[in-house]
């Protein structure tokens, strides 16, 4: 390594940098904002559990922020049977 | 004495050491800026916030002496003037510790606001050392400040954690409620100038462009601060010509008001002046 590499090596402290002010630039934007995700997760429970039985630690909510677009992935596992969905009928 | 106490009331000013992340120097800037500001002879109270895990009477070399603490006196066990430690060098410098076992919950809004309220009407300077995080405790220790200093260390976490606690005293203090500014004062601590110079640390310019606040001072990388938790002393009185304690003297006058011109201190001075002070012994 030594003496080529390291006169063309400007040090990790230009991408220490970047990194932080695209992070938080994200985050300044976010954080005043209510807890989004976890106002959903609470309605979107709250509907479905009027229709169907369902254990609360059997759901995942994710949100995966894109450029252009983001997506909300709701996986509710429901169990078959009594309580099921036999009560959607 | 009542005269003085009513004239000092109307300029205590509180301020809160705060960081977001753990071991950035909170507690050793709490020490070092409260015995260098009693040093120049104002009134000082330094508050332990960090309920359960206290730690500034150790750095303070205060441990053994601790009867009542914080706690106490919110829930009226115990009066203001008994939970207070007068320091053994610095007759301006007190300490209200925080208790070691009680629930944290203790700690109320209105009981703080009380123990703070009363604090202003003897003190110059109330100092309130925050637990990191940003839970009750960090947010009760920043609830009543005039103005805070917010610790960061050179490094993306610390920074990020900076940034978050800024957003908090925006929003979460008395003052912010109110529709008041708290002043913020950044002091990057644990900074290598020969290190961010070859572009390996972030520098104080990254961190002042980032953060966007004014800085206080620059503690520079010593051993001298260990050297002093050692023994239980503040760094300012344990070895007051070492780097750090001249950035901290800085660092408290410009709380003050003065303009110091900001500069990262060295140990060469200071070496120079430890073979001097051995060969003088």
């Amino acid at each position: 390594m030594s003496l080529f590499k390291s006169m063309f090596r400007r040090g990790s402290a230009p991408v220490a940098r970047e990194r932080l002010q695209l992070l938080l630039a994200h985050e300044r934007v976010t954080r005043n904002q209510p807890d989004l995700l976890g106002v959903l997760r609470e309605e979107i429970l709250a509907v479905i559990s009027r229709h169907v039985a369902f254990e609360p630690d059997k759901v995942q909510i994710k949100m995966d922020r894109g450029k252009s677009v983001s997506t909300l992935e709701v996986d509710i596992e429901i169990p078959n049977g009594l309580g099921g969905m036999a009560r959607v009928a | 004495m009542a005269q003085a106490d009513k004239a000092q009331a109307t300029t205590a000013k509180v301020l809160v050491v705060t960081s977001g992340k753990g071991g950035v120097g909170k507690t050793t800037s709490t020490a070092a800026l409260g015995a260098a500001l009693a040093h120049n002879g104002d009134k000082v109270v330094v508050i332990d916030f960090d309920v359960g895990l206290r730690n500034l009477d150790l750095v303070l070399g205060a441990e053994r002496r601790v009867v009542f603490d914080l706690i106490n006196v919110i829930q009226g066990v115990a009066k203001l003037p008994q939970a207070l430690i007068r320091d053994k060098r610095l007759e301006n410098l007190h300490l209200l510790p925080a208790s070691q076992t009680r629930d944290k919950d203790a700690l109320t809004d209105d009981g703080v606001a009380k123990v703070i309220a009363d604090l202003r009407k003897k003190f110059d300077w109330i100092i309130c050392d925050s637990p990191a995080g940003i839970e009750r405790g960090a947010t009760l220790a920043m609830r009543h400040a005039d103005a805070a200093i917010i610790v960061t260390n050179p490094e993306v976490s610390s920074v990020r954690d900076s940034d978050r606690i800024i957003g908090l005293l925006d929003s979460k203090t008395a003052r912010a409620e109110r529709g008041e500014r708290v002043d913020k004062h950044l002091l990057v601590t644990r900074y290598h100038p020969s290190r961010a110079a070859r572009g390996e640390m972030l520098s104080i310019d990254d961190v002042l462009e980032i953060l966007s606040t004014p800085l206080l001072g620059i503690i520079p990388e010593s051993e001298e601060v260990l050297r002093a938790s050692n023994v239980g002393s503040p760094v300012t009185l344990n070895n007051p010509l070492s780097a750090p304690a001249r950035a901290y003297f800085d660092a408290a006058r410009r709380l003050k008001g003065e303009d110091v011109p900001m500069t990262v201190p060295s140990e060469s001075r200071s070496l120079f002046n430890k073979l001097f002070g051995r060969k003088a012994a």
